[in-house]
């Protein structure tokens, strides 16, 4: 995993205009091949990280209520590869989590874990 | 998150896939099981009778229980009841009926199903039994997830309603493995998702995914058939896994596997004493 701290702004603008342009056509990520995917494209398709399904996120609608909600990402988790590593497999640090493993069983990549990351540290 | 839930974790730390070596079969204990299975349901939720379970999402959540009640007064399973009865006192071409091959005639006997079958050393639930039914008759068999099933199994909840579940576990070897194994199944993670039965049924119930309420194992199986808004139409027990096993992006079993019908004895077992509810009626 790449760390990428400087480009978070820059991601986010495209995680804005990637949702202009694809989120009102229901388009899902693996739609897009060759595009740059943003964050949260990402984290809201629910083929990739569907993270509103158990997480409320700012920006979200009706989101779940299983796991905590993400919010104040950064102060949380001021070290950017342990949310990474929550995200690849969080039952290595806790075996009885329902969270699934993204990375472990390849539903997101490294660098779309990254991405999810980067927009994470925007809520 | 609950504190309580750490009572669930136990109970699936227990269980968790090939963790539980088949060495210990003289381990298997369904009344201590019943018992934990039980408490921590009725602990978790001390505000919930228990006969209440059986009404799944509706017996976790004030709103969604309004919304259910609102409708309740033309539930949308009625059509399958009607259809289910008509089908059940229309004879097979042998001249035979549904009833003939039911103790009691089919009626009001829901409860007792799934059983173990000491001859063929095998569950057998409601849908096999209709099934099989049909084929000893010389009529072919109904899809398992289809409405013509979920339209018998319709009727018999209704001729049913009220009546505890009592599922017994014979002191036969061959009963107690296959109530282990429908056991196992149940906390086992599978699919990419790595979600057990559990995961949702057991350390998540109220709680929601999106706007979904996750029902509690407990009585879960009472109100089968059920009616989803989301599938537009009914569902049969078989159905409900299949569904399940494809929403964790697992391999679902054929309807009526051997493991599924262990599973849905395990199930039945652990809701001993509540009534049947079905059909029911769910988002």
């Amino acid at each position: 995993m790449r760390g990428r701290t400087a480009q978070s702004t820059a991601l986010f603008v495209a995680a804005v205009v990637a949702v202009v342009l694809f989120a009102g056509a229901g388009a899902s990520a693996q739609a897009l091949p060759g595009q740059v995917l943003s964050g949260q494209v990402l984290a809201f398709d629910r083929s990739k990280g569907n993270c509103l399904t158990c997480h409320d996120i700012k920006g979200g609608d009706a989101p779940g209520n299983v796991g905590p909600a993400l919010a104040d990402m950064k102060a949380r988790f001021p070290d950017r590869k342990e949310l990474a590593a929550i995200v690849f497999d969080e039952t290595r640090r806790n075996p009885q989590t329902v969270m699934p493993p993204f990375g472990r069983n390849l539903i997101l990549t490294d660098g779309e874990i990254e991405a999810i990351v980067d927009f994470l540290y925007t809520r | 998150m609950r504190i309580s839930r750490a009572i669930a974790i136990m109970i699936a730390a227990l269980v968790v896939a090939g963790a539980r070596p088949a060495a210990a079969a003289d381990s298997i204990d369904p009344d201590a099981d019943f018992k934990a299975f039980r408490d921590y349901f009725t602990k978790l939720f001390p505000n919930v009778p228990l006969n209440d379970f059986v009404n799944g999402p509706y017996s976790m959540d004030a709103d969604l229980r309004k919304q259910w009640q609102a409708i309740d007064d033309f539930p949308p399973y009625d059509f399958a009841i009607d259809r289910g009865k008509e089908m059940f006192g229309t004879p097979f071409k042998n001249g035979k009926s549904y009833g003939d091959c039911f103790a009691d005639k089919g009626i009001g006997v829901r409860q007792n199903y799934p059983y173990f079958d000491l001859k063929t050393g095998e569950v057998i639930t409601l849908e096999l039994a209709l099934n099989r039914c049909r084929e000893a008759n010389g009529e072919e068999p109904y899809s398992y997830v289809k409405d013509e099933m979920a339209s018998l199994t319709a009727y018999m909840a209704f001729t049913s309603r009220g009546k505890p579940f009592d599922i017994k576990i014979p002191n036969d070897p061959r009963a107690l493995a296959a109530y282990q194994k429908g056991e196992e199944y149940f906390y086992a993670r599978r699919g990419q998702l790595n979600f057990s039965c559990a995961s949702c049924h057991v350390q998540n119930p109220g709680n929601h995914i999106r706007t979904e309420v996750l029902a509690p194992a407990l009585g879960i199986v009472a109100a089968m058939p059920i009616y989803r808004s989301e599938w537009n139409g009914m569902g049969t027990m078989s159905r409900r896994l299949v569904t399940c096993n494809s929403q964790v992006r697992g391999v679902p079993l054929k309807p009526q596997d051997e493991l599924y019908r262990d599973v849905e004895y395990y199930l039945s077992y652990m809701s001993n004493g509540l009534p049947i509810s079905g059909p029911g009626a769910r988002p």
